[in-house]
């Protein structure tokens, strides 16, 4: 019997390459889970049918000597991250029956190292949500509580991962769509820089934010994910070119900046205390603690809101039920649009679609689309400047712990404040890493997230290997 | 924002909506909206966005028959039209 509950991806490496045991024997491990909990957890769409195959691959990368880290390391895959000849489909019904034509580059990267791709698994609609519950295959469930919520929108990755249903999982992040999911399930979650890891094969939400985002049981998981796909795409325009990687500043004077004005109010009792007693931690393994002033970042989720559904209608005007995808029957093309849109959409992808019509239509441009962009920029000002002074922001990663099933559906904006600390991270460009700091009386997961500058990542993966000693 | 804005809205996004789907969405968007309305106390003075652009497109590179440089599966495409006719995509009529 392998040890699933205590694995990490350097104890399976170990041991794959000890021959303890075979990528064969340890997916097919997986699969039992997979056939145990899947069911009720609903955390994967589906399982790829030529896993044993990838599996037979990877064990003969340790019988030539070719095998790395990943080799062999089973993956659970977000629904928008196209496999080349296996369905994705965003957790849309637009998306069904979508084969993707080709291979993502984080796919490519993962497949060359020899990983296992078990299967796609469940998010909100197009990675709208902080809950997925807008799923249109059904709401996954958190492993740790059946009766809450995962988190979101990659909580099936979450789920899959927190279950013990795969090794390693990639979510996407537009706005804290790993952090938030890492908290809800006690889970380490890591948003890169934004151009660092490549969304060439992504299916696109806000193209000015999206990042692919590794899940991770510790921080050393997500930092071996993140060595192997973080580079250089030339397939993404906004891949970020090695030369414009090197961080200005290579200082690591272990000082943390805390902007408490960001969450004197609107955070859980039990949320505020455990960042408090999280800091002392810190404190006492020889961390400096500064208050810092973010005065703009407290609009960061208002900005958010605008410049993401002015994305989203951009980018979702390609799913016109014409060249691929679910396709209404109509009588003639401009019912053929609205029929085939108005039945694959689900309510908060057509609620996004209409507000970010709105927000770039005229006499509404200035005021809306062209303001927040103005307001993104002051914000990500203010964060630069910060990290002149500290090496780090420190925030609770979500204002609360997982909710139950079925709250927030009907008050979008309460289900958009999950996301509130996430915004700052994604709007500057600036990495982030969410890490469980505890767990509450109820049983549930809390979590803090430190973000860093610009490219690095080292500086996170340090901080938060020390976390996990001390907390 | 009223209903008109909303079916118009409907319209320019090539939506469907119902009746009943037309007045949800105008709740919602006026809660949003309220929300986001936050951002007209902040002022901006002259925040100028201003970024060197370059172009990030390489020239398109011919593929001769038979010699396929791209890793994209034509089969793929091809199986994904909801309709067509000897390989090629059938659309309704537009004139």
């Amino acid at each position: 019997m392998i040890d699933l509950k205590n694995l990490t991806i350097e104890k399976a490496h170990t041991a794959l390459k000890n021959g303890e045991y075979t990528c064969q024997e340890l997916v097919e491990a997986y699969l039992k889970v997979i056939e145990e909990k899947n069911p009720e957890l609903n955390a994967y769409l589906e399982v790829y049918d030529d896993v044993l195959a990838q599996a037979d691959e990877a064990d003969k990368k340790f019988k030539d000597g070719t095998a790395t880290t990943l080799t062999g390391i089973p993956f659970a895959i977000k629904d928008n991250i196209l496999f080349q000849g296996h369905i994705a489909s965003a957790g849309s019904k637009i998306l069904e029956n979508y084969k993707a034509s080709y291979d993502a580059t984080v796919i490519k990267d993962l497949k060359k190292v020899g990983a296992v791709l078990l299967g796609r698994t469940n998010m909100d609609e197009f990675a709208m949500g902080s809950s997925t519950q807008t799923s249109a295959y059904g709401v996954t469930k958190n492993p740790l509580d059946l009766s809450r919520v995962p988190g979101g929108s990659s909580g099936g990755s979450a789920a899959a991962l927190a279950g013990g249903l795969t090794l390693a999982a990639l979510g996407t992040e537009t706005c804290g769509s790993v952090r938030e999911p890492s908290a809800f399930c006690g889970l380490v979650g890591l948003k890169p820089t934004y151009g660092a890891v490549s969304r060439q094969g992504i299916i696109a939400m806000g193209n000015s934010l999206d990042q692919v985002s590794p899940f991770g049981k510790c921080v050393q998981d997500t930092e071996i994910i993140f060595n192997l796909l973080s580079r250089y795409d030339e397939k993404d325009s906004t891949s970020v070119p090695n030369r414009l990687r090197n961080p200005k500043s290579k200082k690591n004077s272990k000082k943390i900046g805390v902007p408490w004005h960001l969450f004197k109010e609107g955070v859980e009792n039990g949320v505020q205390e455990n960042f408090k007693q999280s800091l002392e931690k810190l404190k006492k393994a020889g961390y400096e603690i500064v208050d810092i002033k973010l005065p703009h970042s407290k609009y960061s989720l208002a900005a958010y809101y605008i410049i993401m559904p002015a994305e989203v209608s951009t980018n979702l005007s390609r799913f016109d039920g014409i060249r691929y995808g679910y396709n209404a029957k109509a009588k003639n093309l401009l019912e053929l649009y609205k029929k085939s849109r108005a039945e694959g959409f689900g309510r908060e992808a057509r609620r996004r679609i209409l507000l970010g019509s709105y927000v770039l239509s005229h006499g509404y441009y200035d005021a809306y689309y062209n303001k927040a962009v103005q307001v993104r920029e002051k914000i990500k000002e203010e964060v630069m400047q910060a990290f002149e002074e500290v090496d780090y922001i420190l925030t609770p990663t979500a204002p609360m712990t997982a909710f139950k099933l079925g709250e927030k559906l009907d008050d979008p904006v309460a289900m958009y404040l999950c996301d509130i600390f996430s915004a700052p991270a994604n709007l500057s460009g600036v990495p982030s890493l969410a890490l469980p700091s505890g767990i509450s009386s109820e049983g549930l997961p809390f979590s803090i997230q430190f973000m860093a500058p610009h490219f690095r990542e080292d500086l996170l993966f340090e901080v938060g290997k020390k976390f996990e000693e001390i907390k | 924002m009223n209903i008109k804005d909303v079916e118009n809205l409907a319209e320019l996004a090539r939506l469907e909506l119902s009746e009943e789907e037309k007045r949800e969405i105008l709740k919602d968007m006026e809660g949003i909206l309220e929300y986001v309305k936050q951002i007209e106390e902040i002022k901006v003075p002259n925040m100028k966005v201003d970024y060197t652009l370059y172009n990030a497109w390489r020239e398109d590179l011919p593929e001769p028959n038979g010699h396929k440089r791209s890793s994209f599966s034509p089969e793929l495409i091809l199986e994904q039209f909801p309709d067509s006719q000897d390989g090629f995509l059938k659309v309704k009529k537009i004139l």
